[in-house]
């Protein structure tokens, strides 16, 4: 266990050494998240009576997806992980006594955290400025918090578990792109990157609920808006947990099958 | 224009090599750009019309400035790639051969399938048309195009500075997709919709509202024919771009890889 | 023919420590060091001349050569190769010269090679007819003909290098810059690299500058050799001289070795 987390360690701090890009990625970021309330402000003004969750709690929303942005994002692939599957390098690191798996995802991890590190507090400071409505707003009810938390790692590791099986998948098919660009695609609509999930018509809102993508950014966002009750809070994060045991399953099956195959086949 | 099609034809064949992975990216790019519209049809199915504009109106915006940075991307989004070109030194290679720079980098990259993108918003441009929101002129159909056409070089002009400042530092810098992708997200409504200082700094900092917005007023009967003249304007905008890349070349010549 | 007179070159390098608390500490504040990696280099290199440039890691050969390809600015010093300035006629001076750069390749990886050559002639824009003969003379003399239908991701270092060189004489130049041509390869291609580079400036004129840590390739093919060091032109002269300047019944490598130390380098 040692290995990976001082493997972890490694990579978080060579992720915080990007600042000219975390400082670009800061700026991005607010200006999208502006955007975004902006343009909710004037349905809002217009039509308040249609709206399904508070300008409050929206607000909110939108400020911490765009805190935590990297942390969730499907678009940040991994190249060179996927470049050495595919030459077949990958088989080198069979020579190293480690899990493939493990450190594969102990890799991602640490990309996504050490990218979020560096982005995360300005916006949120930023946004808590922001007068109300619009801003981001404490969080109401003592429970919220941890539980926002909790729902945030379990969300973190949906999601590297779902790109660890799209690499392990790399293994078995000639290339990947397509289902990649799929996944990206899908992952916006029903995670709730488009329109927040509230916002679907009724058949989406179904679908996004089924898939994995449902149990990505959509949840810890929503707890900590209030968009979902405390009471409905554990079942929605049971729904997360059972995403990443299969998710983690079906990776670890396929890696170590894929692996075999590329030893047998020499790479 | 010879070796571009070559370069093209390569690329192509290189691409076509992986059929199914092929298709089915091309799927997943229609619904990458779908995805964006999809949130107009939601939301406008919520709450009906949004600053005066029915749906077909948004489509007409939203598809105008799809086909110009579509037609942009087809020859643009090999910038994108640009700081991997410098980081592998490619660009050394690049430098040793008797062609224009940039010509040649975008040659590097030529992703067929965002030719789709320019073919999405040309179809939803068709549509949005044929839905009668706009009494066409033959002025009106030559300032659709106009928009089209200069927010296509504008559109380049933001991908060359995007390339130009990977040669100041070397990490993958963000800021100017706020500008490209951005732009494309949030064109799916008049910019302004998002407020009037949103609207000014598009309209002359960079000009994406000199080939959205205010034409698009004309085009609906909100504003004076002048302003379907406004596109030509945002032409200078290249300027800067250009002189960018120069400096940026200059540089990397000074400092090596 | 190619002259340079006074060239310098310094780099300005970031600093970068290991340790979290660095890393932090980078995120607000800046450290540069000066890496001086050419002083006053100065040599004249007549047409059809093999010349070897040699030297230790870091001597400033790569500088040197980038210099004289175009693609970096030196800080002092004039530089002419058949009388235009690299760095600031670049589409002229660069149709007139060829590149290898050993490690990288400028092949496209999917598609055969022949694919790529015709990709070359479009962008040089050799005539039709020119082309197809510097073609035929090229497949004969480095035996390519097997290798123009194979994508070059599938060719063996040796024939890879062997297409590179043909790569980079399509258009005819009149300069080649070799960049560790022979790095890697099996004692046959070698012998067969030299030999064609021998042929080709013999019967072509092309001047030729091999960067190279094989002395062998020295022995072969220079009549002529400048020795770098720490940004220095340290000797200009012939392998006989060096043999000469190290002591007696040395090799040449073993002579080159005993250059560096006696230098410092």
């Amino acid at each position: 266990m040692r290995k990976y987390i001082s493997f972890f360690r490694m990579r978080l701090m060579a992720g915080l050494q990007y600042r000219a890009a975390a400082l670009a990625g800061l700026s991005t970021q607010l200006v999208w998240g502006a955007m975004e309330v902006l343009l909710y402000r004037a349905f809002w003004l217009e039509h308040p009576e249609r709206f399904p969750m508070g300008m409050e709690a929206l607000a909110a929303y939108i400020w911490l997806q765009q805190a935590f942005l990297t942390l969730f994002s499907m678009w940040s692939w991994e190249r060179d992980l996927i470049s050495s599957v595919r030459t077949g390098a990958v088989a080198y690191e069979l020579a190293r006594p480690v899990d493939l798996y493990g450190m594969w995802m102990a890799r991602s991890l640490a990309l996504r955290l050490s990218r979020a590190l560096l982005r995360m507090f300005p916006v949120i400071l930023i946004a808590l400025l922001i007068p109300a409505p619009y801003g981001l707003r404490l969080w109401t009810g003592g429970a919220v918090l941890p539980l926002f938390l909790l729902s945030t790692v379990l969300m973190l590791l949906v999601v590297c578990a779902y790109t660890l099986l799209i690499y392990a998948l790399t293994f078995h098919l000639t290339d990947p792109n397509g289902i990649m660009v799929l996944s990206v695609a899908a992952a916006d609509l029903l995670g709730g990157a488009i329109v927040p999930l509230p916002f679907l018509p009724e058949k989406l809102r179904l679908l996004a609920a089924l898939s994995p993508f449902g149990s990505m950014q959509n949840v810890p966002l929503r707890i900590y808006s209030g968009d979902i009750p405390l009471t409905d809070a554990p079942a929605v994060m049971g729904l997360q947990v059972f995403w990443i045991l299969t998710l983690v399953l079906a990776g670890c099956l396929l890696t170590r099958s894929g692996l075999r195959r590329s030893v047998i086949a020499g790479g | 224009m010879r070796l571009y099609l070559h370069f093209l034809s390569i690329h192509l064949r290189s691409a076509m090599t992986y059929r199914a992975s092929f298709f089915l990216s091309c799927l997943g790019h229609l619904l990458t750009t779908m995805n964006v519209f999809f949130g107009v049809v939601f939301l406008l199915d919520r709450f009906q019309s949004i600053g005066g504009y029915t749906l077909p109106q948004l489509a007409l915006c939203f598809s105008a400035v799809l086909s110009a940075s579509g037609l942009a991307e087809c020859f643009g989004r090999a910038f994108d790639v640009f700081h991997q070109l410098l980081s592998d030194a490619r660009f050394d290679r690049i430098m040793v051969r008797p062609r224009s720079l940039v010509f040649q980098a975008l040659c590097q990259e030529i992703k067929p399938t965002m030719f789709f993108r320019f073919l999405n918003g040309v179809i939803l441009l068709v549509w949005a048309v044929r839905s009668g929101a706009v009494a066409w002129t033959p002025w009106k159909c030559a300032v659709l195009t106009l928009m089209v056409l200069c927010g296509a070089l504008v559109f380049f002009g933001l991908y060359l500075v995007n390339a130009a400042v990977c040669f100041f530092t070397l990490e993958h810098v963000e800021v100017l997709n706020i500008f490209t992708d951005g732009a494309r997200e949030y064109s799916k409504y008049p910019f302004g919709v998002y407020g009037r200082s949103v609207l000014y700094i598009l309209t002359f900092l960079v000009p994406l509202a000199l080939v959205q917005h205010w034409p698009l007023q004309y085009l609906l009967d909100r504003g004076p024919a002048w302003y379907g003249a406004l596109p030509l304007a945002a032409l200078a905008f290249l300027l800067p771009c250009a002189l960018l890349w120069r400096l940026g070349v200059r540089h990397y010549c000074s400092t090596g890889s | 023919m190619i002259e340079m007179k006074g060239i310098s070159k310094t780099y300005r390098v970031r600093r970068r420590e290991a340790g979290l608390t660095n890393a932090l500490r980078s995120l607000f504040s800046r450290g540069y060091t000066q890496i001086p990696a050419l002083r006053d280099m100065t040599f004249t290199i007549p047409d059809g001349q093999i010349v070897g440039y040699i030297g230790p890691n870091g001597a400033g050969k790569s500088t040197t050569i980038k210099i004289l390809c175009g693609i970096l600015r030196p800080d002092s010093g004039t530089c002419t190769v058949d009388g235009l300035v690299p760095w600031a006629s670049r589409k002229q001076h660069v149709s007139r010269i060829g590149v290898v750069f050993g490690q990288r390749s400028q092949l496209w990886w999917d598609v055969p090679v022949k694919e790529s050559f015709l990709l070359l002639r479009d962008i040089y824009r050799i005539p039709e007819s020119v082309f197809a003969s510097t073609l035929d003379r090229l497949t004969d003399l480095l035996d390519l003909a097997d290798l123009l239908r194979t994508p070059a991701r599938m060719l063996s270092l040796g024939q890879r290098m062997r297409c590179e060189i043909a790569a980079a004489l399509l258009h005819s130049p009149q300069v080649l810059f070799l960049d560790e041509p022979t790095i890697g390869l099996d004692a046959v291609s070698k012998l067969k690299v030299r030999e064609f580079i021998r042929e080709q400036s013999r019967l072509c004129g092309t001047t030729v500058i091999l960067t190279t840590h094989d002395m062998q390739d020295i022995d072969a093919l220079c009549s002529r050799v400048l020795l770098v060091g720490k940004g220095q032109l340290l000797l200009d002269g012939n392998p006989a001289q060096i043999r000469a300047m190290a002591g007696e019944n040395l090799s040449t490598e073993e002579s080159v070795a005993d250059l560096y130390r006696r230098f410092g380098i």
